[in-house]
């Protein structure tokens, strides 16, 4: 139970974060916009449901959608590195690790460069998605490049003092 | 019938990331092709309110220069007020008049609305404002936002209480507006690279202009007032292979720290629509 109010919280405090102080931060240029509200979808348990993890993050994707009056816009790529994520998690975890429900991925759990490899891919999936939408509604091939790659290169920065910043400890094994 | 159900268990996962993949796209269709935002009640309500516990937050760190553009604001209406004038023959008397018909037979064209800003994005393509004020206040889709130092945007979605606002750095905002010392008419867009510059185009290369010069509202526009101010050109693009220039033009509006805006009302917004919209295109 604690689990779940853990994760709740972290939800409101993910959209209010890149609602109110990153999407209000003036951007240095055009392929420059700081995302980490995608974090969340990465933070919840590894062993959790896939349907649920899909409809998680297709609601966490909504409702930020909702803020910024761009309805589907975060929501589609959201609900795809919820699908790619189960799939990515078990080539890079341990069998062990992979069995152990509760815990979270995280540089403790997974170690320095399995974790990166998988925020990186999953950041890059995230970027792409949500770029090509852009693009598609008003193209411009430089732009899409040139925003994928400067996005996912501040979104990891990100995330990297996100991970050394928040400490998380090892959620137990029996605590649901 | 037992394979059906064997297949959607075993690729359930698969097929609900599907539906939900599909529901995405159907949002986002349906919100680009009336170029406005799908928006349920609710969620409206919901954001509306959490957008303005924050403003109320944050609107302090902007009151000395809110004061400042209001004060400014107050004495450039000041000057226009009957008062301000005397009549030197001192034969007539002034009769003031707040029917919409004043004595003189004019008709009030422009109705003005203010209200506090709770909600604006700039770093998006699509960028959007929420304000205060609803369809119960008298918003209606179409009227024109402006601030005390010029243009934002225009009212794509009203709610009860809270209203939407196309902000003119949206992808499909488009704006007619025209140089003040000729008067000619051009375009204005956002090309999505900067919040502080927007791009004004088809303004053809027989004018002269310098950078500097002030581009307003054109007299052409359904629901903007002409002659609001809204910025200044700061570039000139001159395309060889076209007779018309594109202006880089810097905003008079900051759009970093929008507190305060009007909503201006055309009364014959729907009339001058209707009208535009009805003529047959080819004759």
């Amino acid at each position: 139970m604690n689990l779940v109010i853990q994760h709740i919280f972290r939800f409101i405090l993910f959209i209010l974060i890149q609602v109110f102080v990153l999407n209000t931060i003036p951007p240095l240029h055009q392929f420059i916009v700081p995302y980490l509200y995608f974090l969340f979808i990465l933070w919840l348990p590894i062993g959790i449901n896939r349907v649920a993890l899909l409809l998680i993050a297709f609601l966490f994707g909504l409702s930020l959608d909702y803020f910024t009056g761009t309805t589907g816009l975060h929501a589609s790529p959201c609900v795809l590195i919820a699908y790619l994520r189960p799939y990515l998690l078990q080539l890079l975890l341990a069998q062990e690790t992979a069995e152990s429900g509760y815990k979270e991925p995280g540089h403790l759990t997974m170690g320095w460069v399995p974790y990166i490899t998988y925020a990186g891919f999953l950041t890059f999936i995230h970027h792409t998605c949500l770029v090509l939408i852009e693009w598609l509604q008003f193209g411009d091939f430089l732009y899409f490049l040139g925003k994928v790659v400067g996005t996912t290169i501040i979104s990891l920065l990100l995330i990297l003092i996100a991970e050394l910043l928040v400490p998380r400890k090892e959620a137990s094994r029996t605590g649901k | 019938m037992r394979n059906i159900f064997l297949f959607i268990q075993r690729y359930f996962t698969f097929i609900s990331f599907l539906v939900m993949q599909i529901i995405c796209i159907v949002l986002l269709s349906r919100s680009s092709e009336s170029h406005h935002t799908f928006f349920s009640t609710a969620a409206n309500e919901v954001t509306g309110r959490i957008n303005r516990q924050y403003s109320g937050v944050t609107q302090y760190f902007a009151l000395r220069e809110t004061n400042r553009l209001l004060a400014e604001e107050n004495a450039r209406l000041r000057n226009l007020l009957n008062e301000s004038f005397i009549d030197t023959t001192n034969r007539m008397v002034t009769l003031a008049d707040s029917t919409l018909k004043d004595s003189s037979r004019r008709t009030r064209k422009y109705s003005f609305l203010s209200a506090h800003v709770i909600g604006n994005t700039i770093t998006l393509q699509n960028n959007f404002l929420t304000i205060e004020k609803g369809s119960l206040q008298g918003v209606k889709k179409g009227m024109a936002v402006a601030s005390p130092k010029g243009i934002v945007g225009v009212v794509v979605e009203t709610g009860p209480n809270i209203s939407r606002i196309m902000s003119l750095l949206h992808r499909s905002s488009k704006v007619s507006a025209m140089l003040k010392k000729d008067g000619v008419a051009g375009s204005l867009e956002w090309d999505g690279e900067d919040p502080g510059y927007l791009v004004l185009r088809n303004i053809p290369k027989s004018s002269v202009i310098k950078p500097g010069d002030t581009v307003l509202t054109s007299t052409y526009s359904a629901n903007f007032p002409p002659g609001l101010p809204i910025g200044t050109v700061s570039k000139i693009n001159s395309d060889s292979e076209s007779n018309f220039f594109t202006l880089r033009v810097k905003t008079a509006v900051n759009f970093y720290s929008i507190q305060y805006v009007y909503l201006i009302e055309n009364v014959f917004y729907q009339e001058q629509f209707d009208l535009e919209q009805s003529t047959p295109n080819k004759q």
